[in-house]
């Protein structure tokens, strides 16, 4: 197994895109035919090309943006093909095999609740919104981890648009319902649609983005197409994913996680090593590719640009 | 294992059953060597070690069962075997969590023991096998006497038990998986419960306990 070293060469300069793209092409091809013999022999689903359909668009007109990280980047592959995303299936492994159902186009985000200007947006119009590249940590409450290079513009651009009125205290985002593109949403595993929830400070700060892609690209079925929220210094549920509404609400919003299980997960779920789950440890966490479990960081390492929004609130108990 | 204690149609049918309990161990190994385990191979090994691990002990809960009702005598011969692949998938298991996952940092183990009750489940179901697959021998069958064997090995029960409740306990939100394993499990219980039930000393204790039968 791999031990790797801290970044001193950018992971995007180990491999060029059209090559690894390529490569990826030829592998595909390869293990079509090779599927076949090893049918058999092998898991149904390690070798299919379900989900695979993305990997043709770019996005263009994208920034560097700030607050990057310089550690490695988690492979894209990785990324596609190991997260939660319970509208496809619970195993880490069903978002990739199940999403090819999920159509991203047309795709509308309605904007409503407290605020002066409510509008429906098409996916198109925010895809025009300034896009920068924020490669962040994300960590799982499960106590994995990644490095990310998101393509998105802040949330706070939207939020101005619509400008909020002075009622709305807080944000809430409704995933799609669906259980004909979302299998997952067949069992009542979750209360769909999930909702998530942010305070308005938490939404305006300027990590808080609006993700549409990554890896240059537009974002992959099977992490929230075709927009979904990213907040670095949360566990990863509280980025909702494959958005169509958001809701400016005076009162703390009903959120999907803390519905299932109100002692285990909370509004704020902030990423606290010192904090644990009831039932696992948050102290350290596992980087995907790594060995080595590494300490968490509190706020997973951004505390800088949040420790402020929490100041005089017992963490402890708004966990 | 003495190739004389097989009985003779049986033995190529108990080197098959042998091999394959071998498969999922054999296909981790593969898995590592080709980088088939996915993006977090500790966690893929110690779910699949963990689900055979419960497999395994279902299989071996199994084997009395199946062979009172398909009157199969000979299956009684796989049962030590089948116990004792529940104990090495156990203890791979078990080595997962500390040398993959805590790379044998005690305090960080010590306390998943003692302040998380899924590990702690875990950890009993362990430890109640342990004495289990030491006396599993035909040897320590004869030390103990045919009767206080099977009463020890009767701690099976809470063994399979508390790897229920370890998976129960352990998983978010879908409990299908575990909530398999505690059907299997209340079947394969509630069997010899119904048995003991109507054997001659538990329908004497079941009419004095004013219990119909």
């Amino acid at each position: 197994m791999l031990i790797k070293r801290p970044a001193d060469i950018k992971s995007s300069e180990i491999t060029d895109k059209e090559l690894y793209l390529n490569r990826r092409r030829f592998i595909q091809g390869a293990s079509l035919g090779a599927a076949g013999l090893a049918a058999g022999l092998l898991a149904p689903g390690l070798l299919g090309p379900a989900g695979m359909a993305w990997g043709a668009t770019k996005l263009d007109n994208v920034a560097k943006g700030k607050f990057a990280t310089d550690e490695p980047w988690t492979p894209l592959k990785d990324i596609t093909s190991y997260n939660n995303f319970y509208e496809f299936g619970t195993d880490k492994g069903d978002p990739k095999r199940h999403s090819g159902s999920l159509k991203t186009r047309p795709w509308t985000v309605e904007v409503e609740g407290e605020v002066h200007k409510p509008r429906t947006f098409d996916i198109e119009e925010l895809l025009k919104m300034p896009l920068e590249e924020r490669v962040y940590r994300l960590r799982c409450v499960e106590a994995w981890s990644m490095v990310i290079p998101w393509i998105g513009f802040e949330l706070s651009h939207l939020i101005k648009a619509v400008e909020p009125t002075a009622n709305a205290k807080y944000i809430q985002f409704v995933t799609l319902l669906d259980p004909e593109q979302m299998p997952g949403q067949r069992r009542e595993i979750l209360d769909w649609p999930y909702v998530e929830g942010l305070r308005m400070d938490e939404a305006m700060n300027p990590l808080t983005i609006m993700g549409v892609g990554l890896y240059g690209e537009v974002m992959p079925n099977q992490n929230g197409a075709p927009i979904r929220l990213v907040v670095p210094w949360k566990y990863g549920f509280k980025s909702a994913k494959s958005i169509v509404k958001i809701r400016f609400v005076e009162q703390e919003p009903p959120t999907s996680w803390n519905l299932a299980a109100p002692n285990e997960y909370g509004f704020y779920s902030n990423v606290n090593p010192t904090v644990n789950h009831p039932r696992w440890s948050q102290a350290s966490e596992r980087r995907i590719g790594d060995f080595f479990r590494r300490k968490t960081l509190m706020f997973n390492g951004y505390e800088e640009q949040v420790a402020s929004l929490y100041k005089g609130m017992d963490l402890k108990k708004l966990y | 294992m003495k190739a004389s204690t097989w009985g003779k149609p049986f033995t190529w049918f108990k080197a098959f059953a042998f091999a394959a309990s071998l498969i999922p161990a054999a296909r981790l190994v593969v898995g590592l060597f080709t980088g088939g385990l996915g993006a977090n191979p500790v966690e893929f090994i110690t779910h699949t070690t963990g689900t055979f691990a419960l497999v395994f002990l279902m299989l071996t809960l199994a084997v009395t069962p199946l062979r009172r009702l398909t009157g199969y005598a000979s299956l009684i011969r796989l049962r030590r075997m089948l116990g004792l692949f529940a104990f090495f998938y156990t203890c791979l298991h078990l080595s997962t969590f500390v040398v993959l996952d805590h790379f044998f940092d005690p305090a960080a183990i010590l306390q998943d023991v003692f302040k998380r009750p899924y590990i702690t489940a875990g950890s009993v179901g362990f430890l109640l096998m342990v004495p289990l697959a030491l006396t599993s021998t035909a040897g320590w069958i004869r030390r103990l006497g045919g009767r206080r064997w099977q009463q020890l090995h009767r701690l099976v029960y809470f063994s399979a038990a508390a790897g229920v409740v370890h998976f129960l306990w352990l998983v978010k939100a879908d409990l299908r998986e575990p909530l398999i394993f505690a059907g299997v499990l209340a079947l394969l219980l509630g069997y010899r419960l119904a048995v003991w039930r109507n054997a001659p000393w538990g329908k004497k204790r079941a009419a004095r306990s004013g219990v119909s039968p």
